[in-house]
């Protein structure tokens, strides 16, 4: 059965070098030192407890959908859909028509992306693709930190620094330039619609050069090599190897800063002039529906009132919401399974 | 048969298309130079139009009505630390719970679904939580309050807590979990001195981010706390905070106030990075040799 | 002094596959008994049920009796309870990384309650001996931390952690197999002293290793236990042919 000639295990071979043989001091054994029985209720609780902060959080959404709801009812049931198609913003007589806000926070959002993306897409590429390594650390800390300043302090810049130089050189220069389009028409009060679409694009582009970057690196190196191995110069590699691959993920980053946008309240405010009516030129005023919140929530008299703010505030809610979730789908659909830092 | 060599000639690459490219490497270092430009100005002129007026008296009095000289935001920015503490004892906990929730019992479609929401809720515009707040304490106390301004802030502090918390009890190697439940440690106990412990540097790196994050908010503030000219001490009137008043100086049509709204951003700012650089600074001095 | 194992017809599954069929030994008390095998066989998920270990993992499912000297493992003790007299060392030493040596050594008495400070010194100083780190960690015991350690240190780190609870059973699954030579010698003579008091099991790819520390060897392969025997006899005179073909290296 056995078979001689394969090798086997030297069972009765001389004992090989043991190790030292360490002096292990073992003493007999006590007896256990700790309790036999063990309760399963701290356990059960604890699960409890955590499974009831997972909880918490969807009550919060759902809180907030529903108080959004409730106060709403009240003009719903006065104004129906007509609420977001009348232009009348008129407190005094109770007539609400909330299409000036709605106006104005799509025009100053795609204003502030117009202005935002070639600035935030050109830093990400230039971080990824063009920057010496030594210099890629703090140029996107740099980038960061633009995100990092809160809201209010944009404002408080943009109302006496940014303001001013719009009125004195930047709108009379639009105006006599691009003046014929109409959107450069009407006095240059420097506050307005412009001033908004600048400020809001400076706090956007830190998100969406991030999301850039991400996506950018996310493309595998084989990718810019094959366009370099047919003879392409470096932007030519980066806008057919790299930029055309990302796209999907670029177009989500943007996404995620309009759902920034959308919902930026503070500097918007300061800026915009807080006039609610529609206008062709961006150089007049206007309000979002994040501003009109802003302003004159806390001073709203009567329930048709309030409801009608609130009413305001459920459609920037939704709108949000949705906007936000198709960016997120359409970054996952390209970082999928890839690491995110570093090249493939 | 030939025996000349077809030497293969590759054209030069034209000039028109290194042109374009140099020209885009210009219009990428262009595009750099322009959105750094902002960053340096609002620090510049933070400093350059605040510092003068940081006084002794601006940091330890109240606002004076306008036309007199001095006073301060020394209410505000008590005020706003009062209100971030509320903030803080409602929303850290419940955010890092979540955050427990989702990596040690969430790995189902239930967490799935948890985690969703947590995201959605990240991208809520902060003056629609500032609604709700409002609806939730401030209708039903029938005043404005910090409390308010703290329960707005927790909502917003809780989904950014709760998805870091997951993503650094994640990294957590399973190994170590199973250490411990190898030794007949309950499982609370390990999720708590184990896994949390290893991540905790993490964990906190996390909270303060979000901490950082609601510190400067305005938006949610503005129909929670209100806002206050004078000093409060209850948690159930409307209390003044710093973001708030560096907003109702800025719109106003007072110059002695806007040179105040200035200094009480930079105030703002150097708390805000203090506070952060205080945190990260202790986390690393408590880990251990070689840890 | 250690206890003996008995395990009666048991079978684990891991969601719809089954891992281990009827499987059926006798461990004796103070004795080492290893288990080989090649990769995939069941051998690490055999020892996980001896602990309750596979549980940790969702979907893993366990039937038949397991006895651990009297009590039973899977009839109404609880698993916190049992992995307190049953001690594990682990493939790749896994210290906590926050943690001092002493604090990883006192680790299961702390976290369970035990808050003796004398005592927890006394017998963290008696487990580092029993792993033979004493001499070589006494002058830095709070002040380093457990991941700062060599790899054969670490694995020592564990072993001793696994002894401070004294536990009556010592499970081992492959702890040198990440070690290097040196290490692993350390260790086997490590476990050649300790059969005095603690039972242990040990599961091997090495069969060297297997043919110098254990009196009995168990022999498995696809999830069934092949054979059980002395070592001497699995090595030198196995029953199976698969045994045989397997130890002679003809596979695995």
């Amino acid at each position: 059965m056995s078979n001689q000639a394969l090798p086997r295990p030297r069972f009765n071979a001389p004992e090989p070098e043991r190790a030292a043989k360490a002096d292990l001091k073992l003493e007999p054994r006590t007896a256990p030192l700790l309790p036999g029985k063990v309760s399963g209720i701290p356990d059960a609780v604890f699960g409890w407890a955590m499974r009831f902060c997972g909880l918490a959080v969807v009550s919060l959404l759902s809180l907030i959908v529903y108080e959004l709801i409730v106060g709403s009812q009240l003009s719903w049931h006065a104004f129906g859909w007509k609420f977001f198609g009348h232009s009348d913003w008129n407190p005094v007589e109770e007539q609400f028509g909330a299409l000036p806000f709605i106006y104005g926070t799509l025009v100053s959002s795609i204003l502030s992306l117009v202005i935002a993306v070639p600035l935030a897409v050109g830093v990400a590429v230039f971080i990824t693709e063009m920057c010496p390594v030594r210099l890629r650390g703090i140029l996107s800390f740099t980038t960061e930190l633009l995100a990092a300043i809160p809201s209010v302090i944009y404002g408080l810049w943009a109302i006496f620094i940014l303001v001013p130089l719009l009125r004195a050189y930047v709108q009379p220069f639009l105006a006599t330039t691009l003046g014929w389009t109409g959107l450069f028409s009407g006095p240059p009060y420097g506050i307005g619609m412009l001033a908004a679409g600048v400020i809001l694009a400076i706090m956007i582009i830190p998100i969406i050069s991030s999301i850039t970057r991400e996506v950018l690196t996310v493309v595998p190196q084989h990718q810019r090599e094959a366009v370099l191995a047919l003879g392409a110069t470096r932007w030519e590699m980066i806008r057919m190897g790299v930029l055309r691959n990302a796209r999907a993920g670029i177009v989500g980053g943007v996404i995620l800063g309009l759902g920034r946008a959308l919902g930026e309240t503070m500097a918007v405010t300061m800026v915009i002039g807080n006039r609610p009516e529609i206008a062709k030129s961006l150089f007049a005023p206007g309000y979002t529906m994040a501003s009109v919140l802003a302003n004159e929530f806390s001073e709203a008299t009567g329930d048709v009132y309030l409801s009608a703010l609130i009413e305001i505030g459920l459609a920037l809610f939704l709108v949000t919401i949705v906007v936000n979730a198709l960016a997120r789908l359409m970054v996952w659909s390209v970082t999928r399974g890839q690491p995110t830092k570093g090249v493939a | 048969m030939t025996s000349t060599s077809t030497a293969i000639v590759i054209p030069p690459i034209s000039l028109w298309r290194r042109i374009v490219d140099r020209t885009m490497t210009g219009v990428a270092v262009l595009t750099v130079i322009l959105v750094l430009l902002p960053l340096f100005a609002i620090f510049a002129y933070l400093v350059y139009k605040g510092i003068g007026a940081i006084n002794w008296a601006f940091l330890t009095q109240t606002p004076k009505p306008v036309g007199e000289p001095g006073g301060g935001m020394a209410n505000a920015i008590v005020g706003s630390m009062v209100i971030l503490a509320i903030a803080s004892v409602l929303g850290v906990p419940l955010g890092i719970g979540a955050g427990i929730y989702l990596s040690e019992y969430g790995r189902n479609r239930y967490g799935d679904a948890v985690r969703f929401i947590s995201d959605v809720l990240n991208g809520v515009p902060s003056i629609v939580i500032g609604i709700v707040a409002y609806a939730m304490v401030v209708l039903r106390q029938k005043h404005f309050s910090a409390l308010a301004g703290g329960v707005a802030l927790a909502i917003m502090m809780v989904p950014t807590i709760a998805r870091t918390t997951e993503q650094m009890l994640l990294l957590v190697p399973q190994a170590i979990r199973e250490a411990a439940y190898g030794l007949g440690v309950s499982r609370w106990r390990t999720t708590l001195s184990i896994t949390l412990r290893a991540a905790t540097s993490g964990v906190i790196t996390g909270v303060m981010l979000a901490f950082a994050r609601v510190a400067g908010e305005t938006a949610p503030l503005l129909f929670t706390a209100f806002g206050n000219q004078f000093w409060n001490w209850k948690t159930d009137q409307p209390t003044a905070a710093l973001p708030l008043q560096i907003f109702t100086y800025a719109i106003s049509p007072f110059d002695e106030w806007h040179q105040q709204a200035w200094a009480g951003a930079l105030v703002l700012i150097v708390l805000i990075v203090s506070a952060v650089s205080a945190v990260r600074i202790a986390v690393r001095r408590g880990t251990l040799a070689g840890a | 002094m250690g206890v003996g194992i008995t395990v009666e017809q048991l079978n684990a599954f891991y969601g719809k596959t089954q891992a281990l069929f009827d499987i059926n030994l006798t461990v004796l008390a103070n004795h080492a008994t290893a288990l080989i095998g090649p990769s995939g066989c069941g051998k690490s998920t055999f020892i996980r049920c001896l602990n309750r270990m596979h549980e940790t993992i969702p979907e893993a499912r366990v039937e038949g009796k397991v006895r651990i000297g009297e009590f039973s493992v899977y009839n109404g003790t609880s698993a916190t309870q049992l992995r307190r007299r049953v001690g594990m060392v682990f493939q790749k030493p896994n210290p906590f990384p926050t943690m001092s040596i002493y604090d990883n050594v006192a680790a299961g008495l702390k976290l369970n309650g035990f808050g003796n400070r004398k005592q927890l010194d006394q017998i963290v100083e008696k487990s580092l001996h029993s792993s033979a780190l004493w001499d070589e960690v006494k002058d830095s015991l709070h002040k380093k931390s457990g991941a700062s350690l060599s790899g054969g240190q670490q694995q020592r780190l564990c072993i001793a952690r696994a002894l401070a609870v004294q536990p009556e059973v010592l499970l081992m699954d492959e702890p040198c197999s990440a070690l290097d030579p040196i290490s692993t010698g350390k260790i086997e003579e490590l476990i050649f002293q300790l059969k005095e008091q603690y039972t242990i099991v040990i599961v091997t790819h090495n069969m060297q290793q297997a043919a110098r520390v254990a009196e009995f060897t168990g022999f498995f392969l696809l999830g069934k236990m092949i054979e059980f025997d002395k070592t001497e006899k699995v090595f030198t005179n196995p029953s199976d042919k698969r045994t045989e073909d397997y130890v002679t290296g003809r596979f695995g």
